[in-house]
């Protein structure tokens, strides 16, 4: 966990006021104790992550949410993906080519 | 083995700032991690970019590279970064990266590229892939830093794992044990062992690069007539001689009785500050003496600080 003040203090280029209206935004969210904004490793990253795009790559303001959005979107789907493959391991040898054959049917299937 | 930051860049020597910019932006985009979550490699290839920019971005450090004082590996150093996670090691849940380094699942990828298309196995095959790397953290002795040691870890699930922690080791130095991950899927290699040492202080050794500083403490008599003294090194005890009328705040230097530098082969030196102590019991004669002394320099020590 690290303190709003820690944060802002540590991580190069970060300006309180930009911080200030992605808190506002909802492009992340801070946990509230005893009035006091803290972020946990994710949320951290996710700041940094932030200060790239907005910093470092010079993505407009406005088209911060966007990107966001659709990453968050892409890594939902990466994570049911991952829980999907990992249920596939589970199965025996013979179950795992199935549905593996299956994929590739359905997929020559698609236009 | 660096490679070359303006080929790295893909630029001429010739570009100015504005170019490197440019070009570091263009490829930032393209190679941020958390823009290519399934991409293993963007990874690497991101800290090269990075690593690259850090070192072309500042005239000064850019200025010693072209003249050939630092090369890209020494600035790489020099300008090194924290370990920053990027947002994909958390993105993805929990038991995902975060606990396996920068790993991405190599079992999912494996069964992605298996089932959307990627003929080269035909499916008839079990799946294959290389296990997942793993990243340690161990606690070093100061001395064994300095003097390289075996140290043989045991970890939470009852696996050993021999570690050779060199000669000069340095806080936070990364070891890369081969095949020491998870094992593979499916008969597939297993993964790499990431080992992260954190170097303990030690009680009177200090590290600043590759030299050490200790201070000593002496007695009055060896400070005023000097004379032969054992000093500790890191590398075992060494006599070494005081010069006469030394002071708390001289320092001398044991040449080579520092830490062997990784790249160089060469040591760095001690660096003694001496500190006078006087004695620890009643010293009646040494008393009387100074009651009777009358110096032939009376010093004023504290001259200066009062004006």
């Amino acid at each position: 966990m690290i303190r709003l003040e820690d944060l802002l203090a540590t991580t190069e280029g970060l300006r309180p006021d930009d911080l200030a209206r992605w808190i506002a935004a909802a492009l992340v969210t801070p946990h509230e104790e005893a009035g006091e904004a803290l972020f946990n490793a994710p949320g951290h990253a996710r700041v940094q992550l932030l200060c790239t795009l907005r910093y470092t790559l010079d993505i407009e303001e406005e088209t911060l949410p966007v990107v966001l959005s659709l990453l968050d979107q892409l890594y939902a789907t990466r994570a049911q993906l991952r829980a999907l493959a990992a249920a596939v391991m589970a199965q025996d040898a013979g179950v795992q080519q199935g549905i593996v054959a299956a994929m590739g049917a359905d997929q020559e299937a698609m236009p | 083995m660096t490679k070359d930051p303006y080929e790295t860049l893909g630029l001429q020597k010739t570009a100015t700032e504005a170019q490197i910019k440019a070009a570091f932006k263009k490829l930032a985009r393209k190679f941020h991690p958390d823009l290519r979550p399934g991409d293993a490699a963007a990874i690497a290839r991101f800290k090269e970019i990075t690593a690259a920019n850090d070192l072309l971005k500042d005239p000064e450090t850019r200025r010693r590279f072209d003249a050939g004082e630092i090369d890209a590996t020494g600035a790489e150093t020099r300008a090194e970064r924290p370990q920053q996670p990027f947002y994909r090691d958390y993105a993805e849940g929990p038991g995902h990266a975060a606990q396996d380094g920068f790993a991405d699942s190599a079992m999912m990828e494996e069964f992605l590229a298996r089932a959307f298309g990627d003929q080269r196995g035909g499916a008839r095959e079990p799946l294959r892939a290389r296990g997942q790397d793993v990243s340690y953290s161990v606690s070093v002795a100061f001395l064994d830093a300095a003097n390289g040691a075996a140290r043989t870890i045991t970890l939470a699930e009852g696996k050993t794992l021999q570690v050779t922690i060199p000669e000069g080791a340095e806080d936070r130095q990364m070891l890369r044990l081969k095949g020491q991950g998870r094992p593979g899927y499916g008969g597939g290699p297993p993964g790499d062992a990431y080992v992260e040492l954190h170097i303990q202080p030690h009680a009177y050794f200090q590290r600043k690069d590759d030299n050490i500083h200790v201070d000593l403490p002496v007695t009055l008599r060896e400070a005023v007539l000097g004379g032969r003294i054992d000093v500790p090194t890191v590398s075992g005890t060494v006599v070494m001689t005081i010069p006469k009328g030394s002071n708390t705040g001289t320092v001398l230097r044991l040449r080579d009785r520092g830490l062997r530098n990784r790249k160089t082969g060469q040591r760095g030196h001690q660096f003694i500050a001496l500190k006078v102590v006087l004695p620890a019991a009643a010293e009646p004669d040494l008393v009387a003496f100074l009651e009777g002394w009358t110096p032939k320099h009376p010093d004023t020590p504290r001259k200066e600080m009062l004006t």
